[in-house]
């Protein structure tokens, strides 16, 4: 069973109490249309979860099939050093056929970053590392597609769809709530 | 353009046997380490052939496939083309084998802008991947198959996965990591 090689820490993007009984890890690309199908059903996970559960996303970009992946991932992660990773993050996926430059810069105004810091920030490629740091870390840990998921630390190898993830983690939540 | 598939259920070990069983699976099993691996020739370009032979003295890693275009292995070559540096790291040569025609390879390399070589295992029908016990002959296929070969030519490591799963690079990147610690020792 594979199991998640770089544990959960401070230097992740989480939405969700600290304390959650349930870490959910997302191996991610901005630009894959099974991430966008998954990220409208984690939304309603996410809310029916509600404190049990504990969201982290991590940059999983095929970037060769995806030009535009690594340029988004590393617009989330831009903004997140503006304090706005899950806005961007949420937007992106709202909007997966525009991820170009041009559009990274109208959301970062939206969201009303500082766009000089933000285009300085892309141009430099100062997350790049972290970007592949998280790729590694999925690759290390059996990720082979996207999105792929890791439950409290296990990969999860069912669908992502809403009637399979869902009882997962409930399941997931009970389990560690009784031990 | 998909390269992702919905993550599909792991059979237990011996359904997944069973399963391959019924699906008509290589007649023998797959090449053991510590066996010399078999050379080839095949083509890669319409006037092209690479033999295995020309990389004695790095490491390879051989991966059989069911075919070009099937979502799960553009999945796995995706990844691969991703993982290159890393590849690159060991010294290691990548080398893709499918019994699909070198017309198709050249498409598909050309689609998914791989920068490794895919080799057509086309006439004899998969005889190279049969030498190494990973030839669907039911299906007219290779397994999904991967072999990391030591510099002197001899098999260190091999896997086969499920043919609709996608076996990921962990296992190979350790491979090399045993490899490259094995040597230094």
């Amino acid at each position: 069973m594979a199991k998640l090689t770089l544990p959960v820490g401070k230097r992740d993007h989480v939405r969700g109490p600290q304390d959650a009984a349930v870490t959910l890890v997302e191996y991610g690309d901005f630009e894959c249309p099974f991430c966008g199908e998954a990220y409208g059903d984690l939304k309603e996970i996410e809310t029916r979860m509600g404190p049990r559960l504990r969201f982290v996303f991590r940059n999983f970009p095929i970037t060769t099939a995806h030009p535009n992946a690594e340029g988004a991932a590393l617009a989330a992660e831009a903004a997140g050093a503006q304090g706005k990773f899950w806005e961007m993050h949420d937007i992106l996926y709202e909007n997966q056929d525009a991820l170009e430059l041009e559009s990274l810069l109208a959301y970062a105004q939206s969201l009303g970053l500082d766009t000089r810091q933000f285009v300085e920030d892309l141009k430099a490629g100062r997350f790049l590392s972290r970007v592949k740091e998280d790729f590694m870390s999925g690759v290390r840990s059996g990720v082979s597609g996207t999105p792929g998921f890791f439950i409290n630390g296990i990969k999860y190898e069912g669908s992502y769809a809403i009637p399979d993830l869902l009882p997962a983690l409930q399941h997931a939540a009970a389990a560690k709530t009784s031990s | 353009m998909a390269t992702a598939v919905r993550q599909e259920k792991t059979l237990p070990q011996g359904d997944e046997a069973k399963s391959r069983e019924q699906k008509g699976s290589s007649a023998g099993a797959a090449l053991p380490p510590g066996v010399r691996a078999p050379d080839f020739t095949l083509q890669t370009t319409p006037d092209q052939t690479l033999s295995l032979r020309e990389f004695l003295g790095c490491p390879v890693v051989v991966v059989f496939y069911p075919a070009d275009w099937s979502p799960v292995c553009g999945d796995q070559l995706a990844l691969y083309n991703e993982i290159l540096p890393e590849f690159k790291k060991h010294q290691a040569q990548i080398l893709g084998i499918s019994v699909d025609g070198i017309w198709s390879h050249l498409a598909y390399t050309k689609d998914r802008k791989l920068r490794f070589p895919l080799l057509s295992d086309f006439e004899p029908k998969g005889e190279v991947a049969a030498r190494y016990g990973v030839f669907r002959k039911a299906a007219g296929v290779a397994e999904r198959a991967l072999f990391v070969i030591d510099p002197e030519g001899t098999i260190r490591w091999s896997h086969v996965s499920p043919i609709g799963m996608n076996p990921g690079a962990d296992g190979i990147l350790s491979a090399l990591e045993d490899l490259e610690a094995h040597r230094k020792t």
